[in-house]
């Protein structure tokens, strides 16, 4: 049974366009109030499974749960969550004010309470001013602002939201995240939310799923997601990483004894399944150092580095022409060793992980 | 060597061209002055007048003619409101209903009034008409005119149909619109102006009959054309010229009305 | 950024699934019982026996078609030879339909591209006065090309009065007059599809055509003719379909030399001297014809899709 903490149940879904599966038993607990992210490339179901939950998609197997009650065979409108469509999907033909009021009329709200919703919900939203304009006479930010208030102001039990922040430009985008995450604080209504941005995903989610292929890799806060990746897909797709090939000597308690390119005894975290055997290390950039040559972990020669800003890149090749990619912050007094120079790379406590494939 | 020809400017095109608008609008124009002559001789220039214009109203002949119009007008606002009807929900089933069987078979269906030839289809309609027992009269016409304007009718709004993507009935049915809300209080509002020129289209287009119309009116009835046909049987008049004018004006309103709705509909898609 | 497709948009999604038949339910009775059925009746009716005040006897007979295409003497007791006065007809309509088809395109296929080759704003005034003409009634429209052309006509009083002709053009009641209003009558429906094609012809092409030392006419043959011949086949069949029935043009511009199909049908149905079963044996020779040539362009149509 579903316990009373949680928002939605996603319980083995599957879903098939065709021969051509696009959700393969993904189960997901979505808690109250929480600020939940799908994160994955393009193609890998996030938008099928909110088209799911919000009853646009007849699942083929599995079942929905909300806040434990079975919406599976419930038609879209008998579904108490609302969509902020990717988008907006503005009734072009209403205005502003109209476009609010729709949800309140169609649950017949009184009309002067739905009155009242309404222009608080524009209020929340900072858009009271526009109330009569249509959506064809507001700017980007604006038309997002008016489907994110049409959506909550029937106060829905969950709120869906399809990658809204895609059709803004960078600037805006980065301050509406946290206006988005501020807005749903303020309701404690649970969110959705789709993206394939990874640092969208980490900056605004209470926890992050990622998929891929209509498949969960992993559940998490983002901490979890992006320190202690469970495998392969999700240590690449969320930040950047470099994986090394290794061969695995032991595993006992979740930690690992591996050795690495150039032969150095190496001991680190383990996901949980990998069997003795080659194995990859996810090393993050950042996390590693670089000392003079024959004193750290792993002997490398510099082939060339990349001016980032705030980081300078180093790329380094490693004994057995594996290519790495280190990240130097950029203070004045960080030393960058010249192209062609021999050094020794240091993997700190916590930089590398042994994953499953 | 001789110069390049640049394709899109080939030399005598815009000569054809206006050629090709004299052709068209020569006869009409020549045909409105011609109302105007204060001549009984139509071919002899006597000076402008409206006293031809006047006798189509009080003339001898008057009676019959808005008799005939007001049947025009009854039958042309009828047809074009039941074929425009009938193909808004044929459109809806074809843009929003997915796949489902006899689609193809549906869309024949739809176009076949275009497919037969004109002449055919009024000798299928008196054929039938007399074969089951119907009375010619005003409501055979009617029902022949239903039926050819239901194509035309469905193209504009078919062609509105697909350009509005079903993300807004989407919306609606996210804000608990029951699928029937949905209908008419998001689609339908949205199709309006495919509608209106659908239902425009098909109202000309039935003004227009005359092939169908005469073989399926019963005795004694007539509609604008038939009785100018008949009338011009007994060589053109200047009354006719006179009523001729008045149904081009007509004509040229409800395009150029359909026109403009058309692109204010496209606009506001924008 | 922003890959993958907006919810639902593009794909026609199934909404009023479980409504479709409810929905086409009106189509399919309005059109069938009152198109398709009609047209299976004419066809059950050109297999009756002739009433001789107009209608028919229930009673099967081939006379119909044999009167079409069979002549058997005064007494109908000679053995049958070819009866070409009908067959004449028909292929008279033919060649007026073909010969208002030629001047459609040759008239039509500049205009056309004229239209299509301006500025996007002015083409859309361009191709709305080549349309106009059509949404007039079409009686109207041949009623005032008779008036224009015919000997006592404004047309004759001018080139007299200007002394280039002394005795009339006598245009009208000609095979002639019969391909004007025709051609008149179906312009637009020439102009139209090439128009579009031609739109969609992208100008690019041939210049990088000429780059590779294409010469003008290479150009047209190789690259642009391609192009266009849909847009020239379907403007040709949208004339030549309507034209071959048309009743309108031949009657009022023609005399009874220039008797046409859709006169000769009409008049088995008009007073006594009606003949059914024949008008509606003639109605589907006609049919026939039209959906031989319609179901051809489809086929060649659904080839160049194939591929
Ligand atoms: N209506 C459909 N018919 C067939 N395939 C579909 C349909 N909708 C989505 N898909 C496929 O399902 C997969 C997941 O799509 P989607 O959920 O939109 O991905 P995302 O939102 O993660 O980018 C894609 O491969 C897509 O091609
Ligand atoms: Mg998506």
């Amino acid at each position: 049974m579903a316990s009373p903490e949680i928002a939605v149940s996603i319980d083995q879904v599957v879903k098939r366009y065709g021969g051509f599966t696009a959700l393969h038993g993904v189960s997901i607990d979505i808690r109250e109030r929480e600020f939940f992210t799908l994160l994955g490339p393009s193609g890998c179901g996030k938008t099928t499974l909110l088209r799911a939950i919000a009853g646009f998609e007849d699942v083929n197997e599995g079942r929905l749960l909300l806040k434990g009650v079975d919406i599976t065979n419930l038609p879209p409108h008998k579904r108490p969550v609302n969509t902020v469509f990717q988008q907006y999907a503005l009734f072009p033909h209403m205005t502003v004010f109209e476009n609010v009021m729709f949800g309140l009329l169609r649950k017949n709200w009184i009309q002067s309470e739905a009155q009242r919703r309404v222009q608080d919900v524009l209020e929340m939203v900072q858009l009271s001013d526009f109330a009569s304009r249509k959506p064809a006479q507001l700017s980007g930010g604006q038309q997002q602002r008016v489907a994110l208030a049409r959506a909550l102001a029937p106060r829905p039990q969950v709120l869906l939201l399809d990658e809204p922040l895609s059709a803004l430009d960078l600037k805006l985008r980065q301050a509406v995240r946290s206006e988005l995450k501020a807005l749903q604080r303020e309701t404690g209504i649970a969110f959705i939310f789709v993206t394939h941005d990874q640092e969208e995903a980490l900056t605004m989610s209470d926890r992050v799923c990622v998929m891929s292929n209509g498949r969960v890799q992993q559940i998490g806060s983002p901490k979890d997601v992006y320190e202690a990746p469970v495998n392969r897909f999700v240590a690449d797709f969320v930040g950047e990483t470099n994986l090394l090939e290794v061969t695995v000597n032991k595993i006992k308690d979740g930690l690992a004894s591996v050795a690495l390119p150039g032969g150095n005894a190496f001991e680190c975290p383990a996901a949980a399944v990998v069997d003795p055997g080659v194995g990859h290390l996810s090393v993050r950039p950042e996390r590693i150092k670089v000392t003079a040559d024959g004193q750290g972990d792993l002997d490398a020669v510099v082939t060339g580095h990349t001016y980032l800003g705030t980081d300078i890149q180093l790329l380094v090749r490693l004994a057995d022409d594996e290519v790495m990619s280190v990240r130097l912050q950029n203070s004045q007094t960080t030393e960058i060793p010249e192209q062609g120079a021999a050094v020794g790379l240091v993997l700190e406590a916590g930089a590398a992980r042994l994953l499953a494939d | 060597m001789a110069a390049k020809i640049d394709l899109r400017r080939f030399p005598g095109f815009l000569g054809i061209t206006l050629i090709c608008l004299v052709v068209l609008y020569a006869p009409l124009i020549i045909v409105a002055v011609y109302s105007f002559n204060d001549s009984t001789s139509i071919t002899n220039w006597g000076g402008a007048t409206l006293n031809w214009y006047v006798d189509v109203f009080t003339g001898p002949e008057s009676p019959k003619f808005q008799q005939a119009a007001l049947n025009s007008l009854i039958i042309a606002v009828c047809a074009a409101g039941a074929a425009t009807c009938i193909a808004t929900a044929a459109a809806v089933a074809m843009t929003r209903a997915g796949r489902f069987r006899g689609k193809t078979l549906s869309f024949a269906l739809i176009n076949l009034p275009l497919m037969v030839p004109e002449v055919v289809t009024a000798v299928a309609s008196l054929v039938f008409f007399s074969a089951i027992g119907f009375t010619n009269g005003l409501f055979t016409i009617l029902i022949a005119h239903t039926v050819f304007c239901i194509p035309f009718a469905y193209l504009p709004i078919s062609a509105r149909m697909q350009s509005i993507s079903d993300v807004y009935e989407q919306a609606a049915m996210d804000l608990y619109a029951t699928p029937r809300e949905a209908f008419t209080k998001v689609l339908l509002p949205l199709m309006m102006p495919g509608i209106l020129s659908g239902s425009l289209l098909a109202f000309i287009i039935s003004l227009d009959d005359f092939l169908i119309t005469n073989f399926v009116k019963g005795a004694g009835v007539e509609t604008l054309p038939t009785a100018i046909f008949g009338a011009v049987k007994q060589g053109i008049k200047p009354n006719i010229m006179a009523i001729s004018t008045l149904m081009l004006g007509v004509s040229i309103v409800f395009v150029t009305l359909s026109w403009l709705v058309g692109r204010v509909g496209q606009n506001k898609q924008k | 950024m922003a890959a993958g497709a907006p919810m639902g948009a593009g794909t026609t999604s199934d909404i009023y699934k479980g409504d479709a038949a409810r929905l086409m339910m009106p189509t399919w009775l309005i059109i069938g019982i009152f198109l398709l059925a009609p047209v299976i009746m004419m066809g059950v009716y050109s297999f009756l026996t002739k009433e001789f005040r107009g209608g028919v006897v229930w009673e099967f007979s081939f006379a119909a078609y044999d009167q079409f295409f069979f002549d058997r003497g005064l007494f109908g007791d000679d053995p049958p030879t070819l009866e070409w006065t009908y067959i004449g007809i028909f292929w008279r309509s033919i060649w007026q339909a073909g010969l208002a088809t030629i001047m459609c395109l040759l008239i039509g296929f500049p205009t056309a591209w004229f239209i299509a080759t301006r500025d996007p704003k002015s083409r859309s005034i361009w191709l709305f006065l080549i349309t106009i003409p059509y949404w007039v009634n079409l009686l109207i429209r041949t009623v005032s090309m008779k008036f224009l052309i015919r000997d006592t006509g404004p047309l004759n009083e001018f080139l007299l009065a200007a002394g280039v002709i002394d005795t009339p053009l006598g245009l009208i009641n000609t095979d002639f007059a019969v391909q004007l209003g025709l051609f008149y009558s179906y312009l637009p429906f020439m102009v139209l599809p090439i128009y579009a094609a031609v739109e969609r012809y992208d100008f690019a092409l041939s210049e990088a055509a000429s780059d590779l030392y294409a010469g003008t006419w290479t150009i047209l043959r190789l690259v642009i003719f391609p192009v266009v011949k849909p847009g020239i086949i379907a403007g040709c069949i949208l004339v030549f379909v309507p034209s071959l029935g048309a009743f309108l043009a031949p009657d009022l511009l023609g005399g009874a030399k220039t008797f046409m199909i859709g006169s000769l049908i009409e008049e088995q149905f008009k007073g006594s001297a009606g003949n059914w079963p024949f008008g509606a044996a003639a109605a589907m020779i006609l049919l026939t014809l039209v959906l031989v040539i319609l179901l051809i362009y489809a086929r060649a149509q659904n080839k160049v899709e194939d591929r």
